[in-house]
């Protein structure tokens, strides 16, 4: 009975979100407030219904209740509980009843802040909202129903999660990722709900602006558990392999990175709102493409979900009917949001100009890269092509590359207009000094062969350094305190600054061999010994494992490395488990290949210099977005608005 | 036309001209190192082009594997069980889920004998999961096994 209990609440979810929708756009078009007030009413009950759908879920699944398809094929009895939990959003059917969570989420948070906003606003991101929930929700009843019980015969056991999927990373990464790609919703029904009231100004961008910070902050956060953890259980080492579902988060990611610079023009200057605008659709919509690629199975790749070509086209439409509507939406009514603002070739406005065409640009080369092998293969009527990752690597890495230059100076230029001059004066030395640490770095790193580690650390630094300098002539200027959104920015930069390096200097210093060992052998690799004792057999809560024993000289440390091969019980299928010793300078990676003749075994050791950069680069991008939404400037705001009597003879 | 609105038009105009330049030389590079996906009779019958990075795929054939004694080179035959197959070479650790009868995709050049030289070999990622460009040799198989 219980599986139908959370059927029932999904669809009282549904109807809910119908009525949000149709009171908060039809209340805000009327100018009934009590309608809109049903649509926070609605909001919350939307939030309520989905939560004890997800519920029962994660209950059918603590409770090995096999009578559930979903729970039966995705759980096994002896999963550890935690991984139960987990699987709720191991397969396509719950993940997407996750989806629909966050997105509930995302709903009741604008709910419960938007007390600061106008009503009729509130009303119509609400509804908007709810509309996108609404297709959602009835995706999910009329495909991907995660209740249907398996009846009259349940099976005894289940046929398990799918090994590589029992792990940290699953508990972590599609909450994460989710978030930051509904997230985006809420800038999307900012912009709609904007379009339709036609009120397009500054204010506009400040309401939309800590909702995108904040879902960019999980979509970046999202993106890089997912490449650590492709790291250390895919078993082979790489951190990013330019696949269509990798890319399908980064697509969104660099729209939303081009969003929340635009965003800062838009609310500073009353720039490039039209723009903005636009970025805000795409955003969302590149969220919607990305779960299109993932879920409809057009595409060859780790992440892809069961292939069932209706769920495809019900995306497929449900994409266009988003996209098409918002643009035709946008082409009748942005127009009213196009201003004349004039600034200097020398500008903050100019440099994030600059900053919006290199991400846009970069995302139209992922764009193309993922979708071109769709295309040739409608095309040419059946030819299967791959695109690796050399073409990406050769488009994209110079427009990184340039947008690491020009960030060494973007930020400090003033709005409006710049001298060349003053800021030459300032920047100067770091210039100078981050090419020479970098060409001493080259020297102390092979003599210069490097040239490309070289030249990402001579960028890295320098973002370090022009930043430094700028904070501390801000810190001792002491006329204002600094905001925190400066700080935020800062932070997000050095963030950038440090992926960056740990990029490079991975790419160009790992150590990456695949060799025979016998037991008692030793390999050595630059300072790094692995002596191969030998393997043992272990056992696990659902697996039976195959143990390799490596001692492991590093300099003066001594340490052992003990990676898996293991074979689950309930499907049968072998995951290997690689052994790291994580390092802030340097991993040390050890995995085993396959059992060889004589007791030899194929055995992977690497390594692997600064790769923890990449993501704490990332933790320090999300954290900076975080610090620039707790701004003073935003908490006013809310307090401002909230009180209509005090905000009069305010200046705005 | 009116001035403000023609030299919008030029903007456009140039806009898109650049873009379009910028999608066609992308695209020839991408054409330049893409791989062509080949099946077990196209390799066999000599339609796939030799020292050209390409990708081909079929079931690794029974009792085919072949391990070196002192090294990480192996040797395998790929068949579509439909009379075509050739024989692969590669050196390094084969995927969790390379099998005996299992399909595989193999990345590569096609060497003057015939022996694919492989560069990367990729197994299917689960055990219901079968890489597209494999569908149809596996519906074929499975269809051949209904008949016979």
């Amino acid at each position: 009975m219980i599986a139908e209990l959370g059927h029932l609440s999904v669809i009282l979810a549904l109807a809910l979100s119908f009525a949000g929708a149709v009171f908060g756009l039809g209340g805000a078009h009327v100018g009934q407030g009590r309608w809109m007030q049903a649509a926070v009413s609605a909001t919350y009950g939307q939030l309520a219904f989905v939560a004890l759908g997800l519920l029962v879920l994660v209950n059918a699944f603590v409770t090995d209740d096999f009578s559930v398809a979903y729970v039966a094929h995705n759980s096994n009895s002896l999963l550890p509980w935690q991984y139960k939990v987990s699987a709720v959003w191991g397969a396509h059917e719950g993940s997407l009843l996750l989806w629909t969570l966050i997105m509930t989420l995302w709903m009741g948070a604008v709910a419960w802040r938007g007390a600061a906003l106008p009503r009729d606003i509130l009303a119509r991101v609400l509804g908007v909202m709810g509309l996108l929930n609404l297709g959602f929700l009835s995706f999910l009843l009329l495909t991907s129903n995660p209740f249907e019980r398996l009846l009259p015969l349940p099976p005894s056991d289940g046929a398990d999660l799918n090994p590589l999927l029992q792990d940290f990373g699953l508990i972590v990464h599609p909450p994460m990722l989710y978030t930051g790609y509904v997230g985006f919703s809420v800038a999307f029904a900012f912009a709609v709900a904007g379009l339709l009231s036609g009120r397009l100004d500054s204010a506009w961008a400040r309401w939309s602006r800590p909702w995108t910070n904040v879902a960019w902050a999980f979509l970046t956060l999202g993106i890089a558990l997912g490449s650590w953890w492709a790291y250390y259980e895919l078993g082979w080492g790489g951190w990013w392999f330019w696949d269509p579902v990798e890319n399908a988060s980064f697509m969104p990611w660099l729209a939303g990175t081009a969003l929340l610079h635009s965003l800062a023009v838009a609310e500073k200057r009353g720039a490039f709102k039209t723009w903005t605008l636009l970025l805000a659709l795409m955003a969302f919509s590149l969220s919607l493409l990305g779960a299109f690629i993932v879920r409809s199975g057009v595409l060859t790749s780790v992440h892809a979900f069961a292939v069932d070509p209706t769920r495809g086209l019900y995306i497929l439409g449900f994409l266009a009917v988003v996209v098409g509507g918002s643009l035709t939406l946008f082409a009748l009514r942005a127009s009213a949001a196009a201003a004349e603002v004039r600034y200097g070739p020398f500008s903050r406005e100019a440099s994030l100009l600059v900053n919006n065409l290199l991400l846009i640009v970069a995302m139209a080369v992922v764009l193309l890269g993922t979708l071109y092998p769709l295309a040739y293969e409608a095309l040419t009527g059946g030819d299967k092509i791959s695109i690796g990752p050399p073409w990406f690597n050769r488009f994209f890495v110079p427009l990184m590359l340039a947008a690491a230059v020009a960030l060494g100076v973007g930020p400090f230029l003033s709005w409006k207009r710049s001298g060349f001059a003053r800021l030459r004066r300032r920047l100067a030395w770091c210039f100078g000094a981050s090419l020479g640490l970098a060409a001493l770095a080259a020297l102390l790193l092979e003599g210069f062969q490097l040239w490309g580690a070289a030249a990402a650390v001579a960028l890295g630094l320098w973002i370090v350094c022009t930043h430094a300098v700028d904070a501390a002539r801000r810190v001792q200027l002491k006329t204002a305190s600094v905001p925190l959104s400066y700080w935020g920015m800062a932070l997000a930069h050095l963030g950038f600054a440090v992926s960056l390096l740990g990029i490079a200097l991975t790419h160009e210093l790992s150590v990456e061999k695949d060799i025979r060992m016998s037991v008692g052998e030793s390999a050595t690799h630059g300072d790094v010994t692995f002596r191969f004792d030998g393997v043992v057999d272990a056992a696990g809560p659902n697996y039976r494992a195959q143990r390799g024993l490596f001692a492991i000289e590093d300099g003066e440390r001594r340490i052992n490395l003990a990676p898996e091969k293991r074979r689950y019980l309930a499907s049968g299928s072998v995951m290997t488990e690689a052994a790291i010793d994580a390092g802030f300078l340097k991993d040390i990676y050890v995995s085993l290949g396959e059992p060889l003749a004589n007791g030899d075994w194929a055995v992977r050791v690497y390594v692997k210099p600064f790769v923890r950069w990449i993501w704490l680069g990332a933790i320090l991008m999300a954290l900076g977005g975080v610090v620039a939404v707790a701004d003073r400037r935003y908490r006013r705001l809310r307090r401002r608005i909230a009180s209509p009597k005090a905000a009069v003879g305010l200046p705005a | 036309m009116h001035p403000k609105r023609r030299s919008r038009l030029m903007t456009v105009a140039f806009v898109l001209t650049g873009a379009a330049a910028a999608v066609a030389l992308m695209l020839r590079a991408a054409n330049e190192n893409l791989n062509l996906f080949y099946p077990p009779d196209r390799v066999a019958g000599g339609a796939a082009p030799v020292g050209v990075g390409i990708r081909a795929g079929g079931m690794v054939l029974e009792g085919s594997v072949r391990r070196a004694a002192d090294s990480l080179d192996v040797a395998f035959v790929l068949t579509d069980r439909q009379g075509s197959d050739f024989r692969v070479a590669y050196s390094g650790i084969l995927p969790d889920l390379f099998r005996e009868g299992q399909g595989i995709l193999v990345r590569g050049q096609l060497g003057v004998d015939g022996v694919f030289q492989a560069e990367e070999v990729l197994a299917k990622h689960d055990e219901t999961y079968m890489p597209p460009e494999l569908m149809p040799l596996a519906q074929g198989a499975a269809g051949q096994g209904k008949g016979g």
